[in-house]
């Protein structure tokens, strides 16, 4: 079950997983303890966000400056799904 | 052609401090003398990282007996790889630690054979219990993340409460509970091993009141007793998918136990490279895809969720690799299974453990 994440929750990347970007498959990825995950564009741009220092809906803004239609509900559900792959951590 | 591979599986030595009677090795160990230099190690990492492995585990046996271990370290970290270290915990000192750290390892995975010093150590073979303790405190200081692991079988299935409380007591954060899967070693101890049903269905519930006790805080995986199950495990998440095994000898394998498929012809890396053989070997395209299932696999709906389950089990119990995994409910050799269980499980005289040995 992935639980909600609010706005007001600011995540960060966990200790032990390494962000970096492939050249074989042209992606960035995220590495951690016994898994890979490959990252679109819109992923690699929130997990690069993640710093323990921004909220969600903070992120949600910085992207919104960047690409058009940026929902914070779908920041927030996108970083649901990397809190439960255990790549990000959320405080508050 | 294939998907590139995420992982690299390096067991860099068969040589291991301790004799654990379900040891994933094969039962024909690697010698010292048939080991793979620094140099083919080198070029292995080099191969596997051009693949597309970005993940290498760095396991054996025990990979502290190799001298060259920090050099591989750093290598591995130098081609931008998530470096893995698979230990034991015998002979990893403060110092050593610290070193393979600065090198550039980011995770260790401890292992534990049971819950207390007596209990681990009977099951190791030797007094190892001290040392791993000691050694998740030195992976704790150096703030590195660390896995315990735990393979489960009927000597200590029923102290699972306290192995839970001693891994959150080194500090893991993850806790993988395996159940022994039965190739090599494990096979040959199998009526030493087998949990009984009893054991299990206590079990089951202590494992997920921690896991819902300790969420966020400590992940514990449980990998399931396979026999005892209706559907067999998705092993390897598919033939030739996602990760491959160099042996110490540079065996090229599709999974780390595929040495027991006498039918495959197992390529090396002297001889070819990991991209031809990934790619382009009868070994590694045997099992791929769907096209090589039979019924009851190939018109199942669970053949994208279980892929037919595990070859070399199929291939141990029924002599044939490409038959559903025996442990299937829909297998018509699941009676094998079933018999096996009825006579194993509680054996009237339940045989001593074979301590793995190099001999």
């Amino acid at each position: 079950m992935i639980s909600a994440v609010a706005l007001d929750a600011v995540p960060r990347i966990r200790r032990g997983v390494k962000c970096t970007y492939d050249q074989i498959r042209s992606a960035h990825v995220v590495l951690f303890p016994e898994g890979v995950l490959v990252l679109n564009e819109t992923a690699a741009s929130v997990v690069s966000l993640c710093d323990g220092v921004r909220s969600v809906g903070d992120i949600a803004l910085v992207l919104g400056d960047e690409y058009d239609g940026v929902e914070p509900a779908d920041i927030a559900s996108l970083v649901a799904r990397l809190v439960e792959r255990r790549v990000v951590d959320v405080d508050g | 052609m294939a998907e590139a591979p995420f992982g690299l599986l390096a067991e860099l030595t068969h040589r291991c401090p301790l004799q654990c009677g379900y040891c994933s090795n094969p039962v024909e160990l690697v010698r010292r003398d048939a080991e793979l230099s620094t140099e083919d190690w080198r070029r292995v990492f080099d191969q596997a990282r051009s693949l597309g492995a970005l993940q290498i585990h760095l396991s054996g046996g025990e990979p502290l007996l190799r001298p060259d271990l920090p050099e591989l370290v750093t290598h591995a970290n130098s081609l931008g790889c998530y470096v893995n270290l698979v230990t034991s915990g015998v002979g990893l000192s403060r110092e050593r630690l610290r070193d393979l750290a600065a090198r550039g390892v980011d995770h260790v995975q401890l292992s534990l054979q049971d819950a207390t010093r007596e209990g681990n150590d009977r099951i190791a073979g030797i007094k190892a219990f001290d040392r791993k303790v000691q050694a998740a405190a030195f992976v704790r200081d150096e703030d590195l993340p660390l896995t315990v692991n735990t393979v489960l079988h009927r000597q200590n299935l029923d102290n699972v409460a306290g192995i839970i409380a001693m891994a959150e007591e080194m500090g893991a954060e993850r806790l993988e509970l395996a159940n022994t899967q039965y190739y090599g070693w494990a096979l040959r101890n199998r009526a030493v091993l087998l949990p009984t049903r009893d054991q299990l269905a206590a079990a089951d519930p202590v494992v997920a009141a921690a896991q819902e006790r300790l969420r966020g805080r400590m992940e514990i995986v449980y990998v399931i007793a396979d026999y005892h199950e209706a559907h067999p495990k998705p092993c390897m998440y598919g033939w030739g998918a996602r990760q491959l095994t160099v042996a110490p000898n540079g065996d090229v394998l599709p999974c780390p136990a595929a040495t027991v498929i006498s039918t495959l012809k197992i390529e090396n890396v002297r001889e070819k490279s990991l991209h031809d053989i990934w790619h382009d070997s009868p070994s590694f395209n045997a099992f791929r895809g769907f096209e090589w299932m039979r019924y009851p696999c190939r018109s199942c709906p669970r053949k994208e969720i279980d892929f037919g389950g595990c070859r070399c089990q199929a291939f141990q119990l029924t002599g044939d690799a490409a038959a559903t995994d025996p442990v299937c409910s829909l297998s018509p050799a699941r009676s094998t299974v079933d018999l096996i269980l009825e006579t194993e499980m509680a054996p009237p005289e339940v045989p001593a453990m074979a301590m793995r040995k190099m001999p």
